[in-house]
């Protein structure tokens, strides 16, 4: 069993980076939704605003990561520009994508393994550019949590603002990440 | 003794400066996202000059351009509303109607409309 070196940053970003982010968004959302000084004693709401500082910003360092290592590393390899113009010639008779002659950008655009246009023109151009909304909401989601610190549990407006911030970061890494998994199964970059 | 501030939600029609920042902040990168999405689609020129890396192609310049305005103004406003508290409705709507602009302009449905 071997990875090359493409699947392995493939991996880094979706599997571990991504993940990761989405992973941790249940245990940042109901750490923040119950930071409330009704329900936690004065030494509660300190210990969880030490952790959900920590939290937060390891969520924004990883999204950040996570946009920087897709756009900069695997991205290039999936959008190369390997079959000429003529792209059902230069992908014909492939099942996936082929390293060197045929990229996934070239494999979808082809349609010669089914309907896969959508899968770029759609999918990909919004995965590629609505992603980078995410490390925002978050970072921004982290600076509000940072700022207030324990005055969250009684403020509960900017409360609200930052959970629907941290949900907002949440949805639009989802999308990216649903998308990239979708086409991923479609034309992997290899 | 930790003492834990309060503050009660009758004061809330205000926002920490900084935290103002980060919110319209967001508003403003999302906003420029979208805004060069589009313009890189109706323009071969702007698709051109956003074309930082010929490997990454125009999302190069996109995104390099979108974070930079991001943290650009986050300092920016950091700085202006530094130990202020900016009313926290106007803040808020701005910042809530740009990151929706953001949104619509990189959804591909609009923004291959001006192909």
């Amino acid at each position: 069993m071997e990875l090359s070196n493409r699947e392995f940053w493939g991996l880094i970003h979706g599997l571990v980076l991504g993940s990761f982010f989405l992973l941790a968004f249940a245990g940042g959302l109901a750490g923040l939704y119950s930071l409330r000084s009704r329900w936690l004693t004065e030494e509660g709401i300190v210990e969880r605003t030490r952790r959900l500082t920590v939290g937060f910003w390891a969520m924004a360092v990883a999204a950040w990561a996570t946009v920087i290592t897709g756009t900069w590393i695997v991205y290039p390899w999936y959008r190369e520009k390997l079959a000429g113009d003529d792209l059902a010639a230069g992908c014909a008779d492939l099942a996936l994508p082929r390293p060197g002659s045929c990229s996934p950008r070239d494999f979808l655009l082809s349609n010669v393994s089914g309907d896969t246009e959508s899968w770029h023109t759609f999918g990909m151009e919004w995965k590629e550019h609505i992603a980078w909304i995410a490390p925002m909401l978050a970072t921004s989601a982290a600076i509000v949590v940072v700022v207030y610190r324990q005055r969250l549990a009684d403020a509960p407006r900017v409360r609200r603002i930052a959970i629907t911030m941290f949900i907002l970061a949440f949805a639009t890494a989802a999308v990216a990440g649903i998308l990239g998994a979708l086409i991923t199964k479609v034309a992997p970059v290899k | 003794m930790t003492t834990v501030e309060t503050t009660g939600a009758s004061q809330e029609t205000r926002i920490e400066g900084t935290a103002a920042a980060a919110l319209l902040a967001t508003g403003i990168g999302a906003f420029v996202l979208g805004l060069l999405t589009t313009l890189a689609e109706a323009s071969t020129g702007t698709k051109d000059f956003l074309q930082f890396n010929d490997r990454v192609g125009p999302l190069s310049g996109k995104t390099v351009i979108a974070a930079a305005v991001y943290f650009g103004a986050l300092l920016v406003f950091a700085l202006i509303w530094r130990g202020r508290q900016p009313a926290l409705k106007p803040v808020l709507t701005v910042s809530g109607v740009l990151l929706l602009l953001g949104f619509l302009g990189t959804f591909p449905i609009f923004f291959q409309a001006f192909a």
